[in-house]
């Protein structure tokens, strides 16, 4: 399981900032749910996915790796304007969907989690002054992203445990062990970040465009 | 080799070497009613310092007073003179903590995001910040896997981004709560070269006692206690004959 989905490379799009590029994105979802025009809508998919291919130059199969899962979701979709609207409605709808869907695989795929987190942090600060610590916000959402895989392999293997132990029906017998797990892990992470400095009273400088480490 | 506690009076040289050493006077400690740790005195001013120690012997809890993780019930801990209850934040800036399990200590989810971590916190510039992660993870041979997902990396690997992200701080010492216990035979030799060739002075918590080949000294903890205390080759042996 993989939740970093960067693709690290260098063009143009990479380069640009993280918060143009969310921007981008979050005008992009207003702009097609305003136009409900197929031909407008089905060029928009074209324009990001040539971005995406042609501008980043991210590999088709990185950003098929985040439709694939909605492709039978569209599908239906489809399908279900067909039968129960018209099929006009339904490939607007559908080819709406499908260029969020890239348009957001493209940002994701060339932007580093940090840089994310930095344009969250940002938009966390007015937050402040009910006493939230922005780059407190970031790091937690940035330790989310790096341990929803850690937890899932976890997972995984209790499951193994307890199937190797004749108990592979054992749905919700995972809980008790996992938390567990989660907790004890919790609390070294706890002191990992301690020993690391996370508790130092420093606002965490934004990585740089210029300053990649790759 | 001594059997028994030691006093820092006993240490060569003690006045000369507080501003250089691990001090720890009357220390005890306990979680909850059960005491962990009873009444240590001891003076560590050697560079390579490695401990053993059945479970439950207290020498975790021993690796974690030394930069200020567990603050004694009872006692003092100086390093290099800063009291661990007082000077915490210059204690844990002079003193790095590498775990046993690195999946616990590796908090962002790409390479060099992680060995970033640390001197983002310190407040360090992006490119200064952009050069060091460059420079320790070439030397760690992580350099080609800067930007993969740190979940997907091996065992020793994770251990080795783990004691990257802990060196990329510059502390002048650094502690080793069971670096190889997770480790298979090779990775084990990994960490053991990384620890060998650290400029830094060191002291490890292992059940590896091939790593302490080479030390300078090797401490046996037993019920809270120091029970032995030597060079490394009379008191493994000790050790393991107290064990078999």
């Amino acid at each position: 399981m993989t939740v970093s989905l960067y693709v690290p490379l260098a063009s143009p799009v990479h380069r640009a900032p993280a918060g143009l590029k969310l921007g981008l994105l979050a005008a992009l979802a207003v702009a097609l749910f305003v136009v409900d025009r197929p031909e407008v809508v089905g060029a928009a998919l074209v324009v990001v996915v040539a971005v995406g291919l042609l501008v980043a130059r991210l590999p088709a199969r990185s950003l098929w790796a985040q439709v694939r899962p909605v492709w039978p979701w569209l599908v239906l979709l489809l399908l279900f304007h067909g039968v129960f609207t018209d099929w006009r409605t339904g490939a607007v709808t559908t080819l709406r969907l499908l260029a969020l869907v890239v348009a957001a695989a493209v940002v994701t795929s060339s932007t580093r989690v940090t840089e994310l987190v930095a344009v969250v942090e940002w938009l966390a600060r007015p937050l402040a002054v009910f006493g939230v610590r922005p780059a407190r916000v970031g790091l937690v959402i940035a330790m989310t992203l790096r341990f929803i895989p850690l937890i899932a392999e976890r997972a995984h293997r209790i499951r193994e445990a307890q199937a190797a132990r004749g108990a592979a029906r054992m749905r919700w017998g995972i809980l008790v062990p996992l938390l567990i797990q989660v907790l004890r892990l919790a609390t070294t992470l706890g002191e990992a970040l301690d020993a690391r400095g996370a508790d130092a009273p420093v606002t965490p400088p934004r990585r740089r465009a210029g300053a990649s480490t790759s | 080799m001594r059997w028994g506690r030691r006093a820092a009076s006993d240490t060569p040289a003690a006045a000369d070497v507080q501003r250089t050493a691990i001090e720890l006077t009357g220390v005890s400690h306990e979680y909850g009613e059960r005491p962990v740790l009873r009444d240590l005195t001891l003076t560590l001013a050697e560079s390579r310092v490695g401990v053993v120690g059945a479970n439950g012997s207290g020498k975790s809890t021993f690796a974690r007073l030394l930069n200020g993780l567990v603050v004694p019930t009872a006692g003092t801990v100086r390093i290099d003179g800063l009291d661990t209850r007082s000077q915490l934040r210059e204690v844990r800036r002079r003193v790095g903590f590498v775990f046993q399990d690195p999946d616990a200590q590796i908090v962002l989810p790409t390479v060099a995001e992680d060995a970033e971590f640390g001197l983002t916190n310190l407040g360090i510039p992006a490119e200064e910040r952009a050069r060091q992660v460059e420079e320790v993870l070439v030397r760690y041979g992580l350099a080609g896997h800067r930007d993969h997902p740190a979940h997907l990396l091996s065992g020793g690997q994770k251990q080795l981004l783990a004691i990257a992200g802990v060196l990329v701080m510059q502390p002048r010492r650094v502690v080793f709560d069971e670096p190889t216990t997770l480790l298979d035979l090779a990775n084990v030799r990994r960490v053991a070269r990384v620890i060998d060739e650290l400029e830094q002075d060191v002291v490890v918590v292992t059940h590896h006692l091939d790593l302490l080949a080479g030390f300078d000294r090797v401490l046996v903890f037993e019920d809270g206690r120091v029970v032995a205390d030597g060079a490394p080759a009379e008191t493994v042996r000790w050790y393991t004959e107290r064990m078999s």
